[in-house]
């Protein structure tokens, strides 16, 4: 896995992509929580493509975040990337907040993207199956929010660091607040920004694939999802949690490529 | 010095297990535990309350704004000053404030306090919250990362609606209106004097000294802990050269009085642990939304009254524990004065906020700690600040000179 810098013009914004592997371009957005320590899912992907994967602002070394207010400012600087990175037809991938994202970029910009892949993407609101608060739950909660199997989780998850140390906690603090308070202007305090009313329109050919065991953003959503987009093929994998893609990267890329 | 007695108007029934039952008294807390009718009497009484230190000589009576929860029950405290201009003629009224970025269109709160000032007479004193993370954005949904820019551009709009004479045109990012027409209009010209809450970020600082406001901080956790922000203020306050005048600056503090020391723990002791283990118990999910601070904030390890209320465990703390470290000012009135003087000096402070209705605390008690502190306590600390005349112009209200006499007006 390499870090390389992308510049946007005319805004100047300066834009983290991480890159790995070889084959066909395909684009993968973060979600909320940004990319994991060594994330399994982009390391699956790199053995069979091309894997590009730019920060939205506000994580890694991504900036401009103040700019990005709401879904069409952030659906519009993602397309700029994708136009920017010169990728040739790529899959894109989208995790969770970066599933919405892609659902997003796919609706508004139907003939720019043609192979649409949506891993237990936000979005959509069901009363009955509210999605989890993720703004108000605390650092210990995540492992048992975004995986099946949470010890496993915690392990993926660990950085490493030391919460009682107060230079590694205000860190902490800093980077948190800048992700999640980027999240929060497409997720808080309901992840619904009007996208159910755009999916209508994705042409693209679309696989849509959840963590059967998903607690954070139900399984039912997938199904919303899928009798939204037509065409589109959902494939639930078993023991996974809401990080379906890390909780079981073969699965998940077994999926994309028996698909596309 | 200028005093103002202020009500946090808590809800006093939550049950002696609340803390084992609620993760919050904040946010989730369901409202089947409110009880209206109780609530009829609780209100009244509050407000007997404010009614009560005007006459016995507080400078200002305060109210504030909090949503969804049991620790302060005035979500709109408007409501709460209109009734009190009817019944009082002299205090200030302290309205610390309304949540300003919470308004659509935030020009209501222009109105509403041109109301409360037309009402008073020119006795308002208007106070600009951000709010808590858990009203501002838990209760009330506002984007945490886009909270400061939306206060901003609100202020502007309230400044703006007080200061015309003709209707104008506001074209902002989060309010766009064609006409903005502000009537009635405050008496207090070119605005009432304006208090902003603040918690040690070093961007209100400088917002308050760009607009001649007053820096109010707002902490349970006494005036030994409260230096260092403090001197964080009068700090920024030196490096941009202005005057240091103490009444650019306040403090809230608990303070109970009694006839001797050992009467004050017995007094107030089970009031002031309600206070600090019912009120306070946050749930630390709400206390802080990732976004609501700025980045330069954390970074100078400012933490949210509430995040800190929550590390801190107040279940351990003695009635010992609280006095010695002065997160609470209390005892006989020769006692309270002493710990009062030092705090108005360490801190170099104007105005106090005092919370004498603590918790659930009794009406009997309340007046009978407000009437300590009125005659014992308040003559003896009214003039600490000779050098400024003990008083800022700037920074207090501009009442009407003959405001009409309300018995006559009903006749």
């Amino acid at each position: 896995m390499t870090s390389r810098f992308l510049t946007l013009e005319p805004s100047g914004r300066r834009i983290e992509v991480v890159e790995a592997g070889t084959g066909r371009d395909l684009l993968f957005l973060h979600g909320a929580g940004g990319h994991m320590p060594a994330d399994p899912l982009i390391a699956a992907l790199a053995s069979q493509y091309r894997v590009v994967a730019p920060m939205l602002p506000g994580y890694g070394q991504s900036a401009g975040e103040d700019d990005l207010r709401d879904m069409l400012d952030v659906t519009l600087h993602t397309l700029d990337v994708l136009q920017a990175l010169k990728l040739d037809q790529p899959i894109v991938v989208g995790h969770s907040m970066g599933g919405m994202i892609a659902a997003e970029m796919a609706a508004i910009a139907r003939t720019e993207i043609d192979r649409l892949c949506l891993l237990a993407p936000a979005g959509l609101w069901i009363d009955e199956h509210p999605v989890v608060d993720i703004f108000t739950r605390l650092p210990y909660e995540l492992p048992g929010l975004l995986f099946h199997d949470a010890e496993a989780g915690q392990k993926l998850l660990a950085s490493g660091g030391n919460m009682d140390d107060p230079e590694f906690l205000k860190q902490f603090l800093v980077m948190n607040a800048r992700r999640l308070g980027m999240a929060g202007k497409l997720l808080f305090p309901i992840p619904d920004r009007g996208l159910g009313q755009r999916l209508y329109r994705i042409t693209a050919d679309t696989l849509i694939v959840w963590g059967a065991e998903d607690v954070l953003i139900p399984p039912v959503y997938g199904n919303a999802f899928k009798k939204a987009i037509s065409g589109s093929k959902l494939v639930k994998v078993s023991g996974a949690g809401h990080a379906v893609g890390q909780e079981k990267p073969q699965a998940v890329l077994e999926a994309i490529k028996a698909h596309f | 010095m200028k005093f103002t007695w202020f009500h946090l108007m808590p809800w006093p029934h939550m049950p002696d297990d609340f803390r084992e039952k609620h993760r919050s008294v904040w946010v989730d807390l369901p409202s089947r535990m409110y009880e209206p009718e109780v609530g009829h009497g609780v209100y009244h009484q509050y407000l007997d309350q404010l009614e009560f230190a005007e006459s016995v000589g507080f400078d200002g009576i305060g109210v504030n704004e909090h949503h969804a929860n049991a620790y302060g029950l005035m979500p709109s405290p408007n409501i709460m000053a209109a009734t009190l201009t009817r019944r009082t003629s002299k205090a200030a009224l302290v309205v610390l404030g309304n949540s300003i970025a919470l308004y659509n269109p935030p020009l209501r709160v222009a109105e509403e306090m041109a109301m409360l000032d037309v009402l008073s007479g020119g006795r308002l004193v208007a106070g600009f919250p951000v709010g808590t993370s858990m009203d501002t954005n838990y209760a009330y949904g506002t984007i945490p990362a886009l909270t400061r820019e939306k206060y901003a551009e609100a202020h502007d709009l309230i400044r703006k609606a007080w200061a015309a004479d003709e209707p104008f045109a506001f074209n902002g990012r989060y309010t766009k209106l064609r006409y903005v027409n502000c009537w009635p209009k405050p008496i207090q010209r070119p605005a009432p004097p304006v208090f902003i809450p603040g918690g040690g970020s070093v961007e209100t600082y400088d917002f308050c000294l760009d607009n001649t406001y007053s820096y109010s901080y707002l902490s349970y956790s006494g005036y030994l802990r409260a230096k260092l922000l403090m001197e964080g203020y009068w700090k920024r306050v030196a490096e941009r050269g202005v005057d240091e005048s103490p009444y650019r600056a306040g403090f809230a503090q608990v303070i109970c009085v009694a006839d001797t020391d050992a009467e004050a723990e017995r007094l107030y002791g089970p009031h002031i642990n309600y206070f600090y283990n019912r009120c306070l118990h946050v749930y630390p999910g709400f206390a802080d939304a990732p976004g609501y601070r700025t980045i330069k904030t954390i970074q100078t390890g400012a933490l949210s009254q509430f995040t800190a209320a929550s590390a801190r465990n107040y279940v351990t703390m003695s009635w010992k524990d609280l006095t010695e470290n002065r997160y609470v000012i209390a005892g006989s009135p020769e006692t309270v004065r002493q710990q009062m003087e030092e705090l108005i000096k360490t801190l170099r402070v104007g105005n106090i906020f005092c919370l004498m209705h603590v918790g659930n605390m009794p009406d009997d008690k309340v007046r009978h700690s407000t009437r300590l502190f009125a005659e014992k306590v308040m003559p003896r600390l009214r003039h600490l600040w000779p050098e400024w005349n003990n008083h800022d112009d700037r920074f207090w209200i501009h009442p009407m000179q003959q405001p009409v006499g309300l018995r006559t007006a009903a006749e």
